[in-house]
């Protein structure tokens, strides 16, 4: 058991910096989720966790211990990777039992463990006497796991382990990290590119661009106070609707292109009245307009009803489209309808349109 | 091809058996004229069915051989199956290590070292024989199982198909080895060696026939009798000189010289195959 600490972690390979300084304290048992757009350096982030890649700079610390220049199997940390990695030629007992072996533990030790590992994985004999390639995808990715329970480290590292599974095992298998996670208690680190998985899976979320930490948070609180222009359109799905505007003068309303504007939260943004900025709106914030004091005129393009919700893409005034809204139930809507609608003033998000960074009243 | 017509399929099994005879015929009248007297090969035309010394031929090839060279044929292919032995395991094992080495570490001249083995692939035994030889016996190293043997242990091909091998080897398993706590050796040992046995048996048949067809480096390297390989007693036993060819103790050889390549092949076929066509790591 132990937390994991990165201080001021870089990562150059030559003279192309790929990871600009990582700061973040993981708590003991947590779950942190590092999500971000491929080739962001989550990946390398975590292999230098793991010890796979070596630090250029800073330090990370697992317990209290400095990690920097020890070996992976020093570091008391377990790694599932994404495409298993599984010893082909070794049974799944084995498979489980080879680090095990390595670290010198005794027969009976090792088989306990093994056995219990199984029995959490719900791994039957059968299947501990198979070899890797006699099992389902699913399986393989909890003989993974159970490689990396049976060593009981202070930490779990797992490099995007979802990605190789169908859409439905792979929901089955999110729950059953996250419950495995909850139950063992031991603190874990999760890469992905899936928001869904990011949002479902963390305690916090560490939404990574570029090699630069754009905002870490619990997911709820980036949902609902996304720091910056990128965490905005990429946590959320449909994404955030990110429009150009202006503050109105009076630093009470937001001005859309089209014309029309919406009310802000009175007296929050006076200081910013007549400022360029980028309004987020999220699709799902979008009303039907009661009233006609704060309407935006949403030219419909297509309507794609899913059942339980319905999308519908269209435009403000001469924009040329991209944006989304979400609506309850099903709606009888047809193209090149003009909705009114409306947004909760406290549920517009404005960003400064030059630095992309969140305007707080 | 799917269509059923009865020709072509006619057609097919009848080049097919061509095929199979215009092969098989030599070896058949290899072993015929083992199976006679002397006498009756001498005749012609030559006899084309088996005669009634079968026995007699064989026993007499293996205790004593032809009377033109000294050793039995027992002995040969004992010799033989040294330096073929010898040379298929040296060269798996020189060249898995070699392979392993350029595959898995970075060291200062890596490149080089690989190209420099790569190079080599293009210089046939034949253009190196003479340095070879000379090296060979100032190390006294003439007639012996180890000039035979330490020769022609380097191989280009094998670290070549090995590095190729590895490449194809997740490097996440590599890693996985080293969460585990396995060393280099270790994971050379425990997982790379496991992993690349079908490639090692087929590597293995084809370097146990080279190794045991080898012509001309025997030949150089043996004056005795005794270190005489199979196929170089068969040419020894046709250099009669003034006596007579004892042609049903030569075919006899030549049959037994054919033998273990084939039990090697048949025996480690389906190894071979895999092998040669796995590529699921």
């Amino acid at each position: 058991m132990a937390g994991i600490n990165l201080r001021g972690v870089v990562k150059a390979y030559g003279k192309t910096q790929v990871i600009h300084g990582v700061d973040c304290a993981i708590a003991d048992g947590e779950f942190l989720v590092i999500v971000g757009p491929s080739g962001c350096g989550k990946s390398t982030l975590l292999r230098m966790i793991a010890g796979l890649e070596l630090i250029t700079g800073g330090e990370i610390s697992i317990g209290d211990r400095v990690v920097n220049d020890l070996e992976p199997a020093e570091r008391d940390i377990a790694m599932v990777f994404q495409n298993y990695a599984l010893y082909p030629h070794m049974t799944v007992y084995n498979n489980m039992a080879y680090g095990l072996k390595i670290r010198g533990l005794a027969k009976a030790d090792i088989d306990t463990r093994v056995r219990k590992a199984a029995e959490i994985l719900a791994l039957d004999d059968d299947l501990l006497r198979r070899t890797p390639r006699q099992l389902s995808g699913g399986q393989r990715q909890r003989v993974a796991m159970g490689r990396a329970i049976v060593r009981q480290p202070s930490a779990f590292l797992f490099d995007e382990p979802l990605s190789n599974l169908d859409a439905k095992l792979r929901v089955q298998m999110r729950l059953e990290i996250k419950k495995l996670q909850q139950d063992l208690g031991i603190t874990s680190v999760y890469v992905t590119h899936d928001q869904v998985e990011a949002m479902t899976l963390g305690h916090r979320l560490m939404v990574l661009n570029g090699g630069v930490v754009e905002q870490i948070g619990a997911p709820i609180a980036l949902y609902e106070h996304p720091a910056t222009l990128f965490v905005a359109g990429f946590i959320g799905s449909p994404s955030m609707n990110l429009l150009p505007a202006r503050i109105g003068d009076g630093g009470d309303r937001v001005e859309l292109s089209g014309g029309d504007s919406l009310a802000l939260p009175p007296g929050r943004f006076a200081a910013h009245a007549g400022r360029t900025v980028t309004a987020g709106i999220r699709p799902e914030h979008f009303e039907m307009a009661a009233d006609d004091q704060s309407v935006a005129r949403i030219a419909v393009d297509v309507v794609e009803q899913l059942g339980a919700d319905t999308l519908v893409h269209g435009h403000f005034g001469n924009d040329r489209g991209g944006l989304t809204v979400r609506l309850n139930g099903t709606q009888n809507l047809q193209a090149r309808q003009v909705l009114p609608m409306s947004v909760r003033p406290d549920l517009i998000h404005l960003f400064d349109a030059d630095s992309g960074r969140r305007l707080e009243g | 091809m799917v269509e059923v017509r009865p020709w072509l399929s006619i057609l097919t099994h009848v080049v097919l058996v061509l095929g199979v005879l215009i092969v098989a015929f030599p070896i058949y009248v290899t072993f015929v004229a083992s199976s006679h007297e002397l006498e009756a090969l001498l005749q012609s035309p030559i006899p084309l069915v088996p005669g009634g010394e079968l026995l007699n031929n064989y026993t007499a090839a293996l205790t004593k051989g032809a009377k033109a060279v000294g050793a039995p044929v027992g002995v040969m292919m004992l010799n033989s199956l040294v330096m073929a032995l010898g040379i298929a395991t040296g060269k798996i094992a020189i060249s898995i290590i070699a392979a392993f080495a350029i595959v898995y570490f970075r060291f200062r001249f890596r490149m080089t070292a690989f190209w420099m083995i790569f190079i080599t692939l293009m210089l046939p035994v034949e253009v190196r024989i003479l340095p070879t030889y000379k090296v060979v016996a100032d190390l006294g190293m003439l007639d012996t199982y180890g000039g035979l043997i330490i020769p022609l242990i380097a191989s280009a091909t094998a670290t070549f198909m090995f590095r190729q091998v590895f490449l194809t080897v997740p490097d996440e398993l590599a890693e996985a080895a080293r969460i585990d706590g396995a060393g280099p050796l270790r994971f050379f040992w425990d997982v790379l060696l496991p992993i690349s046995r079908t490639n090692i048996a087929a590597l293995f048949v084809i370097l146990f026939i080279y190794g045991w067809n080898q012509y001309l480096w025997p030949l150089l390297i043996t004056t005795d009798e005794s270190l005489y390989t199979i196929l170089i007693g068969i040419n020894r036993m046709l250099a009669a000189g003034d006596d007579q060819a004892e042609w049903q103790i030569i075919m006899a050889t030549t049959m037994l010289a054919m033998l273990p390549p084939v039990l090697v092949v048949v025996s480690m076929q389906r190894l071979f195959v895999k092998g040669l066509v796995e590529t699921e790591k």
